[in-house]
């Protein structure tokens, strides 16, 4: 039952990855500690593998519909590894509590956004004629009404 | 690509990063606005160039994060597996259709768990 729960997180996580460009990260720790039974800083690094698959499978989607820029992406990961590196150290260091209250912090923001996002979320709208200049000049039937 | 860029490149990729490996998630949540901010990203582009950097920095978390012993494979393709189902999901859900329930029913989610971790129902 627990495994179920933690699957149906993880694919809802991933739809939401998808929908907002993140890894996931922050459905899959809390499903990992409170499903799955790891500690949060265990929890942490299990939820970093699961979000790599995620992660590839979302930017070949993504490239698929033309929304990858591949230079900035490589230089933002590659000049990422201090600030991993140094995010690492400090969560193998500090009490778990501490981390865990962290966590619960960063959820509360990002869960404050996703409101925000949410009520300004604006459907495909069909182009209001008025409202840009059209070219389209095509009377009904324009083509091939070849009377010769 | 100016060397300001790169400057701003390295500001989002230590941010993302340290976030990334104190939390165990991807930064997504700092990259995409910035992009936009600074870079003039449109909101597509932004999700899609994130989540490329995202593999890179969730692979450097999984590599540190290792060397200290706290990786659990088995349990992270548990959750991995099924998210890649979703991740498809989401990225056409983004093309076409309103996620709106679905960013409300994530934020609810959130509240949840972070109610949870505060009141330390489950230690």
């Amino acid at each position: 039952m627990d495994e179920l729960a933690a699957i149906l997180i993880g694919l809802l996580g991933g739809a939401v990855a998808g929908l907002m460009g993140v890894g996931g990260g922050i459905l899959f720790v809390p499903a990992l500690v409170i499903f799955l039974d790891q500690s949060q800083v265990h929890a942490e690094a299990t939820s970093l593998l699961a979000i790599i698959p995620v992660a590839i499978v979302g930017t070949w989607r993504q490239a698929g519909f033309g929304n990858v820029r591949l230079h900035h992406a490589a230089a933002i990961g590659l000049l990422s590894v201090l600030g991993v590196l140094a995010g690492t150290v400090v969560a193998n260091s500090v009490p778990e509590r501490a981390l865990e209250i962290g966590f619960a912090l960063l959820s509360l923001f990002i869960a404050a956004r996703l409101v925000r996002r949410a009520l300004r979320w604006e459907e495909p709208q069909p182009r209001p004629a008025s409202a840009s200049p059209t070219t389209d000049s095509s009377p009904a039937r324009r083509a091939d009404s070849g009377n010769s | 690509m100016s060397r300001a860029d790169l400057a701003k490149l390295a500001v989002i990729g230590t941010a993302a990063g340290a976030f990334s490996g104190l939390f165990g998630v991807g930064g997504g949540t700092i990259i995409v606005p910035l992009l936009v901010l600074w870079f003039g990203y449109g909101e597509h582009e932004a999700t899609g160039t994130s989540l490329a950097a995202i593999i890179v920095i969730a692979a450097f978390g999984v590599a540190f994060h290792g060397a200290y012993g706290n990786v659990d494979v088995g349990k992270g393709l548990l959750v991995g597996v099924p998210a890649v189902a979703g991740v498809v999901i989401g990225t056409g859900l983004q093309q076409r259709l309103s996620g709106r329930t679905l960013l409300l029913m994530f934020a609810a989610l959130l509240v949840v768990v972070a109610v949870d971790l505060l009141g330390g129902w489950t230690s």
